[in-house]
């Protein structure tokens, strides 16, 4: 944020023009290196050629080598994204079906259904994973030992889970800017209920879909806790697999891992971008938006 | 105008069935059957009997319990406040930045927020540790510090000794800060956004000064977008599990990692469930909360 402000000009800075102000200036570049240096020291240090991690000792690539040979490790990452890839799709298709019918009906039990879909984005993780584990183990006990992928059906449906929700927000919101009176025309020109789902109202809410879609995929790739209670020996996910090898120790594997899955994510938030605008950067804020 | 149901009633049933069975079937009943277990007693290794009792409420009143619910509220509620203090300027600072910088420092706050949160929670480990980069300045401070007090004729500083900054209560409270700041300043931003600029420029040309107008003008303006910044840093950093496991002490415990270990140590599901319901009235009464102070907030803008 520094380089914005230092552009020096004769004019005194103006009543609201905060930013031009050094007390605040000094304030966003804290801030600014408070969030960034933990992040940008990693992804560094994952270059750096000495097993202590501390002291830069020239660049390297062999941790990212050791880490792309370690079979476990790209077992989870694959795992992590097969679930990230099935979850996104189910819950793009049942968050915008909750949407879709929120926006268009009456039906008795609406508001219940309304404040139930927001009630998975609130309540804390901790909690909707040991329900997750004890929902597992004594209600729908997901068959040990089955084929890859398969066995990860428990841990999709559980990121699914949470979520279709934000799926939904995103949608609805979408869905506020239209106008109903072009459903209302392509009836009257005879086309059916669904022939107008299809044609009318699903290119409307393409963009928000896509942006659901980035949402969900992150926040499945993201997951730790949810998935730490449903995952079973065989169905490691890159979150867990990590969080057990800082267990052990700080290495430069897990800087070159992580690496990776930051430069992921950053794609993913630019294409984002890109889909929708700047008022995707906002749409992952669940709690707010939920609330609206 | 929207339709009622029975026009079209294949349509409906259809598109609403999804949504309601999954919403049911896989968050509602398993939520209602930890709440049930909440009421149950241990028999034998494996089997949970549903006896009503309200034990499992009455063990989590024990001091022991009590107290970690105590400091995990604390720890939570410093937590948001130094979220506040530290995203409010942020938050001020983007909605009065030009069009457009905006988006761009939008982005800058929220690129931390997409990225995956064990991530940045094992970076900030390489941060805070022994040997990690804060102490690592200090110490060549320190050496610096005392090769010159050498040099001028007084005595050195003594042996360096590296910072405690990790795994105690204080490397909690920066993981808890650094991890959810994005949460608050946006909310904040949204409020902020919406604010009337004239009445900020009237009280600035009618002689207040800008701690004053941020005070007297933009804080009772801003006030339910501050609550509902309060609410979504204050629910997740209660229930935090994986920043107090990782970053804190023996006695850093918070409400999660006792769940946690109820379910997966002691094998006590009955208590854990317990413990998790009571995370979840929690929850609840801090959005009941929230919701009368924004009703009330609404009323005084209406009258």
């Amino acid at each position: 944020m520094s380089e914005i402000s230092v552009k020096p000009r004769k004019i005194p800075p103006g009543p609201l023009e905060y930013l031009r102000r050094w007390p605040m200036q000094v304030w966003l570049i804290g801030v600014t290196l408070f969030l960034y240096v933990p992040l940008i020291s990693l992804m560094v240090f994952s270059f750096n050629d000495s097993r202590r991690n501390v002291v830069w000792q020239g660049f390297t690539f062999k941790y990212y080598e050791r880490a792309l040979n370690n079979e476990s490790l790209i077992q989870a990452f694959t795992n992590s994204m097969v679930i990230a890839l099935f979850a996104t799709i189910i819950s793009v298709i049942v968050g915008a079906m909750a949407a879709i019918v929120l926006w268009r009906f009456r039906f008795p039990g609406k508001t219940a259904f309304h404040a139930g879909m927001a009630i998975p984005i609130v309540v804390p993780e901790i909690c909707m994973g040991v329900g997750m584990l004890v929902f597992f183990a004594k209600v729908l006990p997901w068959p040990q030992g089955l084929m890859w992928p398969f066995n990860l059906g428990a841990i999709i449906i559980a990121h699914v889970s949470f979520c279709f929700p934000f799926v939904a927000v995103v949608v609805r919101a979408r869905l506020a800017g239209f106008n109903r009176e072009l459903e209302e025309a392509a009836k009257d020109l005879g086309a059916s209920e669904w022939r107008t789902l299809i044609d009318v109202l699903l290119p409307h809410i393409k963009p928000s879909l896509i942006a659901g879609a980035l949402l969900a995929f992150t926040l499945s790739l993201d997951d730790f806790v949810i998935t730490f209670f449903t995952a079973g020996p065989d169905t490691v996910t890159f979150p867990v697999k990590i969080y057990s090898m800082v267990r052990f120790s700080v290495t430069p594997e897990v800087n070159a891992a992580s690496t990776i899955l930051i430069v992921v994510t950053v794609l993913l938030t630019f294409l984002a971008l890109k889909v929708q605008g700047s008022s995707a950067l906002t749409a992952g804020h669940g709690g707010g938006e939920a609330k609206k | 105008m929207e339709q009622s149901w029975r026009q079209s009633k294949g349509i409906f049933a259809a598109m609403f069935s999804a949504p309601l069975v999954w919403l049911v079937l896989f968050f509602f009943v398993p939520l209602g059957i930890v709440w049930l277990y909440s009421f149950g007693e241990n028999r034998g290794l494996i089997d949970i009997a549903f006896t009503g009792t309200w034990s499992n409420y009455a063990k989590a009143l024990e001091p022991l319990y009590l107290g970690i619910f105590a400091k995990s509220i604390w720890v939570a509620a410093l937590t948001t406040f130094l979220c506040v203090v530290i995203g409010f300027p942020v938050a001020l600072a983007i909605t009065f930045a030009p069009d457009k910088w905006k988006p761009w420092m939008l982005l800058l706050v929220m690129l931390p927020f997409w990225t995956n949160l064990l991530i940045r929670t094992y970076a900030l480990i390489a941060v805070l540790r022994t040997e990690g980069y804060i102490n690592q300045s200090y110490r060549f401070l320190w050496e610096n510090a005392s090769g010159f007090m050498t040099l001028i004729g007084l005595a050195p500083l003594g042996d360096f000794t590296p910072l405690n900054l990790l795994y105690n209560n204080f490397a909690v409270v920066v993981g808890l800060v650094y991890v959810h700041l994005p949460f608050m300043i946006l909310p904040l931003y949204s409020t902020l956004d919406r604010l009337d600029r004239s009445l900020l420029e009237a009280s600035l040309d009618l002689g207040a000064g800008h701690i004053r107008t941020l005070f007297s003008v933009v804080v009772p303006l801003a006030g339910a977008g501050i609550a509902s910044g309060i609410l979504i840093t204050f629910i997740p950093a209660l229930g935090a599990y994986l920043t107090p496991d990782l970053l804190g002490g023996t006695d850093s415990q918070m409400i999660a990692n006792v769940i946690e270990s109820q379910f997966k140590r002691a094998n006590n599901w009955p208590f854990g469930a317990a413990l998790a319901f009571l995370l979840v009235y929690l929850t609840f009464i801090g959005i009941a909360l929230q919701g009368l102070l924004d009703r009330s907030a609404r009323k005084r803008g209406a009258a």
